[in-house]
């Protein structure tokens, strides 16, 4: 069971009640408890194509891999309405709907788009978890004082984002993070669902299993077999049962969120585990010489975002997938921290080298940093002949570059472009 | 090939040469000892031999020959039979394809590899000088604790020897610490001037192994032709290895000559209080040191973990400082130096720190020095 058929695909405002969803007229105070808001962007990246290109109002619109490989990774409500979804294949996508708009995807405007909504939620409540570029969670028990109560905070959210960025977004209010994010699934898009504390049973049990947060197409099979379809079913075996069919770990969890109990608590700021970059070639590729530019590439990629959020790392990981899909990884821990992509590629190359794969077809490079520590207080051991200023500066001057004239402004000589007319 | 020794003698012998057998051989026949049995100058000896492409070893020792003779065995079974056999003389002789060692009443019959695939141990280098063995063995430790440990970086593994007449220079380096001794030889030629990279790790085992005899004799292959390579002898025993290529960095010019700060600590006291502080810090967590008049306090760990601090009496000339180093590397400084006294000299906390013994007398000069980068504690 996946997201989108949990979807209505119209509109909704409303709270669920003993036998169904009300307006929200009738929801006075029973939002009281209900402090979780999961806000949900809709069809984020088309819809900020859309806003880039006002031509294509009225039209289907797809964002993604426009190769031989790619697949979607956004489609607007229009595209979805012939079948399109994200994850699927382009050109599959386009036999069902041959006239959308087909967008190759602009990380740097999504990434824009979503810090200004999260700029919002901030200014909402500071207990933000963010989730991905287009989703994030709140706590709002604070801020209730404040903005007065959750729906209220949740309708004041729409309003902004709608005003200040023009797009538009599902919020779902509910007492837990899953259930939030249920209500917000459930209304999309542009809408908003409250689920009152005493009518979340009512709200889970007819879905079907598919619903619960860590069933996947797996437990999923498992559950069918125990004759479990909806939520409500699952609700109705003992924990026991449940951890005996499922392991000890899912089986438990089930048991829990099957009645609308989930404790997990909205977690500010995890910091991120490791930054990596991976690239999918558009055809297998076997020339050493493209795939050391590559791991340039990504080596650039991956330092610049450590230097953006102020980040150092201590362990270079390589991953190589071959034209068979079978995947390995190799990784070296340094000495030292670091956020120079010099250092970063030299040691990549090295496992690349080292893995043997050197003169076969691989789809697929990822570079990716692990061992992450803050820059600031991460101490640093410098070489005796390290000059005051090397590398790690010279690239701190690219990144200003970067910013002011463009991300591809400045590059490291291996990476340019040439064209013909170069000797 | 029949020959007789005593067990110790033997034990000796075969444990020595057994240091340099390669642990994985490349080829089978590298894995054997080689044993030549008969007169060599006039006298009875027995020479024992190992080589693996890198590094040779040769010890040649006083035995009653019968039959003289040469056979290869495995090194490390004959090594483990002779450290065990009883204090008795031991009987070594050839049996068609087999070697027998018998001492007492234990008898072993040991597999032969064949002598005529093992390879010829190179020649030693012409005699280039001479040093005493104990003073030779104490400078190479004291400069092979700052050699690097990494293969990709192949030069800097080796210890840098230095030759101007009757001084030799030996330095090392894994560009976070530096170590340069200085110490006086005794030269063939006064007017020799030479430099050699030797691995750091194969030169701190021979030193100390050559210990037994009163003086070491230097070889070094003369000019480009030869491949490089350097022999040590002494005691009955000798060594060749091969040098390192590459580049080592110009380190003269590292050593900084003006300092804003010296300070002056007992050198025990400061080792065993850098050795409990830092058991807070995590690994590559440093060890924060304050100087100021008459105190050192030392830090180590950080608000979110354990923390540790401890203050010992220390001299202080020129600036206040605070500075943080790796607390290994420090330790390595500090054990090095042969002093009771560890002299401490700063320029500034960002730029290297010199860490001498205090010298004898004031105004002398250090014969070691140990250069050390400090940590920064934040970009």
């Amino acid at each position: 069971m996946s997201r989108r058929q949990l979807e209505r695909g119209a509109a909704l405002r409303g709270v669920v009640g003993p036998d169904g969803i009300r307006p929200l007229a009738a929801a006075a105070a029973a939002d009281a408890d209900c402090h979780i808001l999961h806000i949900d962007m809709d069809a984020f990246f088309a819809s900020v194509e859309q806003l880039r290109h006002p031509e294509t109002r009225g039209r289907p619109v797809i964002v993604g891999g426009t190769g031989a490989r790619g697949v979607v990774s956004s489609a607007n409500y229009l595209a979805r309405g012939f079948g399109v979804h994200s994850a699927m294949p382009m050109v599959r996508a386009l036999r069902l709907c041959p006239d959308a708009v087909v967008f190759p995807p602009d990380g740097a405007a999504y990434r824009r788009a979503s810090e200004a909504v999260m700029d919002i939620l901030r200014s909402v409540t500071p207990e933000v978890e963010k989730l991905s570029t287009d989703e994030a969670f709140l706590d709002v028990s604070g801020a209730q004082r404040r903005l007065g109560s959750p729906v209220r905070i949740a309708e004041l959210i729409r309003h902004r984002v709608r005003q200040e960025q023009q797009l538009t977004c599902s919020v779902g209010v509910a007492a837990t993070k899953f259930v939030a994010k249920l209500a917000s699934t459930h209304c999309k898009p542009d809408g908003l669902l409250l689920v009152p504390t005493e009518h979340v049973t009512a709200f889970l049990h007819p879905l079907p299993v598919g619903a619960l947060w860590g069933v996947g197409e797996k437990a999923e099979q498992s559950l069918t077999r125990l004759g479990l379809r909806t939520v409500g079913d699952v609700a109705g075996v003992s924990p026991e049962t449940l951890r005996h069919e499922l392991g000890h770990a899912l089986g438990g969890r089930l048991a829990e969120l099957a009645w609308g109990r989930d404790d997990r608590q909205v977690a500010t700021a995890t910091p991120d585990k490791s930054v990596g970059a991976e690239e999918t070639f558009p055809r297998d590729v076997d020339d050493v010489e493209v795939i050391h530019r590559e791991i340039l590439r990504l080596s650039e990629k991956v330092a610049r975002r450590l230097r953006a959020s102020g980040q150092v790392g201590r362990t270079v990981v390589v991953k190589l997938r071959r034209a068979d899909f079978t995947t390995i990884t190799r990784s070296r821990t340094l000495g030292e921290h670091t956020d120079v992509a010099r250092e970063i590629n030299a040691v990549a190359r090295e496992l690349y080298a080292a893995a043997g794969l050197e003169r076969v077809r691989l789809r697929l490079v990822g570079v990716r940093v692990e061992g992450i520590a803050d820059a600031a207080t991460a101490p640093r051991q410098p070489t005796l002949d390290e000059p005051e200023t090397g590398w790690r500066e010279a690239e701190r001057v690219m990144d200003q570059v970067a910013r002011r004239f463009g991300a591809g402004a400045i590059l490291p000589a291996a990476l340019v472009n040439r064209d013909d007319a170069d000797v | 090939m029949k020959f007789r020794v005593e067990r110790d003698v033997l034990a000796d012998a075969v444990a020595w040469t057994a240091r340099t057998l390669p642990v994985r051989p490349s080829v089978p026949v590298l894995a054997g000892m080689l044993l030549d049995a008969g007169e060599h100058d006039g006298q009875h000896r027995l020479k024992l031999s190992s080589f693996d492409y890198e590094v040779s070893a040769q010890v040649s020792v006083e035995i009653d020959v019968e039959e003289p003779g040469t056979t290869l065995v495995s090194g490390r079974l004959l090594a483990e039979i002779t450290r065990n056999l009883p204090p008795q003389t031991v009987e070594i002789s050839t049996d068609g394809a087999k070697v027998v060692v018998a001492c007492g009443s234990a008898k072993f019959t040991l597999l032969t590899l064949p002598v005529e695939d093992y390879p010829t141990l190179p020649d030693m280098p012409q005699l280039t000088g001479s040093v005493g063995s104990d003073a030779f063995a104490a400078a190479v430790s004291q400069v092979a604790v700052a050699a690097g440990r990494d293969d990709t970086l192949p030069m800097l593994t080796g210890v840098r020897v230095e030759i101007e007449g009757e001084t030799v220079t030996l330095a090392s380096t894994d560009r976070y610490r530096l170590a340069v001794r200085e110490l006086t030889w005794k030269p063939e030629n006064p007017e020799l001037s030479a430099v050699a990279l030797v691995p750091a790790k194969t030169l701190a085992d021979t030193a100390k192994s050559l210990t037994t005899g009163a003086e070491v004799s230097i070889a070094l292959s003369a000019g480009k032709t030869a491949e490089g390579m350097i022999g040590f002898s002494g005691g009955g025993r000798r060594t060749t290895t091969r040098l390192l290529d590459g580049d080592f960095p110009k380190y003269r010019a590292l050593l900084p000559d003006t300092f804003n700060s010296v300070a002056e600590v007992q050198k025990s006291e400061f080792i065993e209080a850098v050795k409990r502080v830092s058991l807070v810090a995590e690994r590559n967590t440093p060890l924060r040191l304050a100087f100021s008049d008459g105190q050192l306090v030392l830090e180590a760990g950080t608000g979110d973990e354990a923390q540790a601090v401890e203050v010992l009496e220390a001299g202080l000339e020129g600036d206040d400082i605070q500075i943080a180093f790796n607390s290994a590397f420090l330790l390595d400084g500090l054990n090095a130096i042969d002093s009771d006294i560890a002299r401490l000299q700063f320029t500034t906390s960002t730029k290297p720190a010199i860490i001498t013994g205090k010298p004898a007398e004031d105004g002398a000069d250090a014969d070691y020095r140990y250069l050390i980068m400090p940590v920064r504690l934040s970009s």
